[in-house]
Order: structure tokens, then sequence, then C-alpha cells
């Protein structure tokens, strides 16, 4: 679960990081009543969960109010990509915040190394820009050193990692003392990345967070009541909200063949498939081990609800799940549903001959059998048509 | 041989008297896997089927010599089962259980490495080393004993691999699922491992997804130690960015973790990476066969 800018920096702020202060507002009207209480100078930001907002023009300085009323009107609504083609992801509130008077500007993050199975913490003196391309250009740039994840993390620990990327010398004490809140911040709040980026030197020789980007392990929300809350809020797709209200595993894509699988390595294989087979999936959804009519039905009801769809596969293969009880879901929700869009079905696995007998004496005219996955996913692209 | 479990195994499930654990635990057995003991706290010296179970693992390992703990409790609780697993003295603990937070995985996985225990998973199917024993989930019905062993991120999708390969006439010396989660216990090197020194394995498939660099670095180790031809499938080409693909671990994260960039990396070190899972146990069967050590 990856958190807005805003969220991250509230986060930073609990745990004693210094955050330019600022207000959240969802209207022009709100925003340049924000930007008045904080004053001028003021930074106008989309909050949105992308990198490169600004070279997107998501973020503004105004000078006065008239410019903050134009761009909050701007910003507010706009449809933001990111760098590696994410999104598009629309601007529902922007964060207003009190003009920074910048003196340097650093690198300092706390992230998740899977491979090493340790925290890493990243630190660099030339911040602002992107990190990766400051890394790739010059390695030294970035130093990286491993965090013990058994126990807390020092500002004496801190310090020599300051030291090694060459931060101002008058600041390094307060640099160390972040860098050891940041790793805190980690292990407190679950957060499985924590990237400031700047992490900026003021005139006044202050270390303060200018950015904050957060994710949170959602195996874990269940200890952090509040985050939990934005997590819940945070889906503004209507499959995928109606999905996650259903207890099921679903994320949205962008083309017109529905897919339904069992097991998240099958579904992922399934999409790749279709797409081989020169279709495009409109969704992921794993209908779990062990699934039951049941979910079968309200999976169904997800990406039916998904006007695109014009044509769905079935891709099961019975382990701990038995083929008779999706079959059964497959005429239920048919029959629930009133459905009329080409359902192909590949059935095999346990019980896979009950529930090859369910679908044939239900006479399901808009059901397609295939014993293969590869040539499911060939008629299903077929049926489903060119992806308007 | 075959690897992690077989005849000599002899399994403690902590959660035996539940509902997920009494079902697997004695479908394990039925396979024909020695299932020596239970344990829930607070029943101990009752009998599930015939079957002690005892308040901890320790006393498990003491009193009915188990030396592989099989993990079926709730996320919440699983991390603190896992490490008295791991204090127990079993060689050998296989967790089950999905959505245990990370960052407690990383400090059990920290123990386990220094008690010297192997862990395999959390959210894993298990290791079924056909007729010999099975510990997990994995339908024991879809392998047949053979000479290929397999590895993999994936429960389903192992599985249907695994048919293909039963369907061309060709068995499994093991399959071990290692998970699906960002941090587990032992990662594609450490089964590669095992495999390279079992001698009734003569080819391995690899089977990965999106998420990590565990793929990287295992084409990397098969490079410079596998002698034994390894065929991979990776899952997740159409994945979008920043998506959490049903497992916590699959995840492409900026442009890192990508399918296409796994699927290079090994064709680097001329592993062989089928384009879905049919085509995988293909090449699988044909590579055995052409190396005189398929069955047909």
């Amino acid at each position: 679960m990856d958190l807005l800018e805003y969220q991250g920096k509230q986060l930073f702020s609990e745990h004693g990081i210094a955050v330019p202060s600022g207000e959240v507002a969802a209207t022009v009207e709100e925003a340049v009543a924000a930007a008045d209480r904080i004053g001028y100078p003021c930074a106008i930001k989309a909050q949105v969960l992308i990198g490169g907002r600004g070279k997107a023009g998501g973020i503004k300085i105004a000078a006065d109010r008239a410019e903050a009323e134009q761009y909050a009107g701007a910003i507010l609504g706009m449809d933001i990509r990111g760098p590696h083609g994410e999104g598009p992801f629309r601007v529902e509130r922007v964060w207003v915040e009190g003009g920074s008077a910048i003196a340097a500007e650093y690198y300092a993050s706390v992230i998740l190394d899977r491979g090493e199975k340790k925290l890493l913490a990243m630190v660099s003196a030339k911040g602002g820009m992107d990190i990766e391309a400051v890394a790739a250009e010059d390695s030294g740039a970035l130093v990286k050193e491993h965090i013990d994840p058994t126990r807390p993390f020092t500002a004496a620990e801190a310090r020599p990692i300051i030291d090694a990327a060459g931060l101002d010398e008058d600041v390094r004490d307060e640099a160390a003392a972040v860098l050891a809140k940041l790793a805190e911040t980690a292990q407190a709040e679950d957060a499985t990345l924590i990237e400031v980026n700047p992490l900026i030197v003021t005139e006044e020789r202050q270390v303060v967070a200018l950015d904050a980007k957060v994710t949170i392990d959602g195996n874990a929300l269940y200890r952090h009541e509040g985050l939990a809350e934005l997590d819940a809020e945070s889906i503004d797709d209507p499959q995928e909200a109606m999905a996650r209200e259903k207890g099921l595993t679903y994320v949205k894509l962008d083309g017109n063949v529905g897919i339904l699988a069992n097991g998240a390595g099958l579904c992922m294989s399934t999409l790749d498939v279709v797409a081989q087979a020169g279709g495009a999936p409109a969704n992921f959804l794993d209908a779990g081990g062990g699934s039951k009519a049941e979910a079968i039905v309200n999976a169904l009801s997800v990406i039916t609800s998904d006007a695109k769809v014009t044509a769905i596969l079935f891709n099961i293969f019975g382990g701990i799940t038995r083929c008779d009880e999706i079959a059964k879901g497959i005429v239920e929700a048919s029959a629930q549903l009133s459905l009329a869009v080409p359902l192909v079905v590949r059935l095999d696995g346990t019980n896979s001959e009950q529930g090859l007998e369910i679908l044939a004496a239900a006479g399901l005219s808009n059901l397609h059998q295939e014993t293969t996955m590869l040539g499911a996913a060939q008629k299903v692209v077929e049926l489903a048509g060119s992806n308007g | 041989m075959s690897i992690i479990v077989d005849k000599e195994t002899k399994l403690v499930v902590s959660g035996l008297t539940g509902r997920e654990g009494s079902f697997h635990g004695l479908r394990n057995r039925a396979y024909g896997t020695h299932l020596a003991a239970g344990v829930t706290p607070g029943k101990g010296g009752q009998e599930v089927e015939g079957v002690p179970v005892f308040d901890s693992i320790r006393e498990a390992v003491d009193e009915a010599d188990a030396n592989t703990s099989m993990i079926f409790v709730p996320a919440r609780f699983a991390a603190p089962a896992i490490d008295e697993a791991i204090e127990s003295g079993v060689e050998t603990v296989i967790a089950i259980t999905e959505g245990i937070p990370v960052l407690d995985m990383l400090k059990t996985y920290w123990k386990a490495k220094e008690a010297g225990v192997r862990l395999i998973g959390p959210n894993c199917p298990g290791v079924l080393s056909p007729g010999k024993a099975n510990v997990g989930i994995i339908p024991a019905q879809f392998f047949d004993p053979g000479r290929i062993g397999v590895v993999s991120k994936s429960g389903t999708l192992t599985y249907q691999i695994g048919n293909e390969l039963k369907q061309a006439g060709e068995g499994n010396s093991s399959i071990v699922g290692i998970g699906g989660d960002p941090i587990i216990g032992s990662d594609f090197i450490d089964i590669l491992k095992l495999y390279e020194a079992d001698p009734e394995t003569d080819l391995i498939v690899m089977v990965g997804e999106i998420g990590g660099d565990a793929e990287e670095r295992a084409a990397e180790f098969i490079a410079a130690e596998v002698s034994k031809p390894v065929v991979a499938y990776i899952a997740g080409f159409t994945a979008p960015p920043g998506k959490q693909m049903g497992h916590a671990g699959a995840i492409i994260s900026g442009s890192s973790g990508t399918a296409q960039a796994k699927k290079e990396a090994l064709e680097a070190k001329g592993v062989r990476v089928g384009e879905s899972p049919t085509e995988t146990a293909r090449i699988a069967v044909e590579v055995l066969r052409d190396s005189g050590r398929g069955s047909a």
C-alpha cells in the first residue's frame, strides 16, 4: 500500500522528522483558503501515487492568491502518468505547503532489500533528481549501507553513511538523526520503502523532508489502524473497490478479455498466454485456493461490471480447488447475473470430469469448453474481438 | 534421494487440531508421509486420528522424534510459531501460511539462518517428493516419481507444469514451492544447490515470476555452479508496474523486477525459458531426452 505525499509527511511528523507545514485540499476554494493561511509563496502539489509529478506539471509554486487559484484549478482533475507508464492517475487532492528556502538538496531512503534480506539505507548529496540516473552516472554519489533489521538503528550508526555521502559538515548530526528516524519509521510502521527526495537543507540550516514516498506492507495493516483506514479510501477504480469489498484479489487492466484463474502464478501466466494469442486482458483475478461456488459468483459479478469485457476466460487447474465447485459457481452465476458474454472454460485437475458434466448438463449457450490452456486462450481471444 | 522431504521425514504439524491443519496433515499421512505429531498449546495429551498432540514443538521433537515442522498457523501468529519451530531442534520448517508481515519475516529469516535450520516458505504449497513424502498442500496425484526437480514461486502454476510433464511420461525427484512472499526462507539458489547435489535429479525446472531479483541471482548461480540442465518459466509479462499481482512479492517496482529482465538474465546464461507452461514442459522433456536420461 502506497501513501500519498501528505500522508507520508504526517507519518514523518509523528516520528519527529521535520516537514514543511501544509494543508490538503480537494477543491480550488479549499486550496486558495489554505494558501491564504499558509502565506505566499507556497507550493501546490498534486497528490498522486507516482514519481515525476513535477515534470508532468503537477507541482507549481504560487507567488500570490491569483496564481494559487490558477494552479490549483489546473492541477486538480489532471491525469498524470508515471515515468514507467503507471496510471494514469487522476489528481483528486492537492497538498498546499509553505515555500521552502533551499540551500541544498539531498536524497535519503530506507528500503527493504529482498535479495539481502535486510533493510538498506541510501544517502546522496545529489538530491532533487532521479536518483537512479545519479547513481548510474556516478556510482560513488549514492552511498548504500545495510541495516540490521532485528534491532534499532541509531544516529551514531547513521553518521558514517552521512559522512561517506559528503553532506555539508554543519548539518551532518541532524542528517544522521533524520536517517535514524527514517529507519525507526520503517520498523515501527511496517514500511518496506521510505524515500525522501529531496531532503533539503533550508537557508536556516535545518534538515527538512520536502517529499515523502512511503510504501506500507499490506500484510501488516491489521496492526496499524490509521493506515488501514487510508488504504480503504485509497481505491478509486470501481471494479477494484467492489473486489476489495468481496475479498477478491483483483487488478484492473485495460483490455476486453475478462480473466479468472486459481492461484496468483497461474493467473499471471494466463494473462501472458492471452496476450501472446493477440488478446488484451481486462483484469487479473485470482479465485484463490479452495474456491466455492459463491466466490465464483462474486468474481463474475466484478468482472462483468467492467463494460469493456466482451468475453471471459476461466482457467482452472484444480488442486485443493475442486472443479465441480467451480462449475457449480459458473452455472449459478450465469443464472443470477443473466450472463450474455461468451465464457471459455478450461477445467483441469481435481474433479474436472464432474465439473465438465455439470457444465454440459446446464446447457449454457454462451459457454465454450476447451481442454488446454493455450487452446482456451486462442478461443477467448477469437470470441472477444478487437479491444476497442 | 530427492530433496528436503523423503522416507526419513518425521513430520510435526502446528495447528493439527485445527480444520486446515488436520485436513492437510492427515492428507500428507495418507500419501505415506510419517506424521509423527501435532502441536496445539493447551491440547497436549490429545490425539488426532491416532497422532499424538503436544503442547510445544520441542516436546514433539523430544517425545516423537520429529525432524520436520509444518506451520499452518494463521498469519498474525505465524511468525512466532515459525520462531518456535526454529528453536525446537527440527532440521526443516515448512511454512504454508500466507499474509505474514514482511518485517516479521526478516527477523525470522535471520533466526533460521543463525540456527542452521532450513526454512521453506512462507506463503508456499510445501514440498513433495513423489512416492516418498508430501509435506504441504501440493496435490500429489499430478506428479509421478522421476528425474526432474521443480522449484517454483507459485503453486498452481507448478501443478500445471507438473501435470504436463506427467502426461509426457516424465516425473519428478521433488517439487519445492518456495513461496510468493518478498522474504522467504529459501530462495531459488538454495534449492538449486540441493538439486545439483541430488543424484536422482537430472534436470531442473525453475518457475519464477515478477518482483525482486531472485531469478537474476539464480541465473548467475546457474552459470557458475550448476552442471545440470535448467529450464525456466517466468510469469507476469503483462503485469503493469506498481501493482501487486496476487502474491505479496509479485510486484514490479519502477523498472525493476520485470519478467522481461528475468528472462533475459536467464537466457544470457544459457538457460532456456519457455513462453508458456506448456512450452516449458515440452522443452524440459526434450532436453532430458536429448541428454539420454528421459523415460521414453
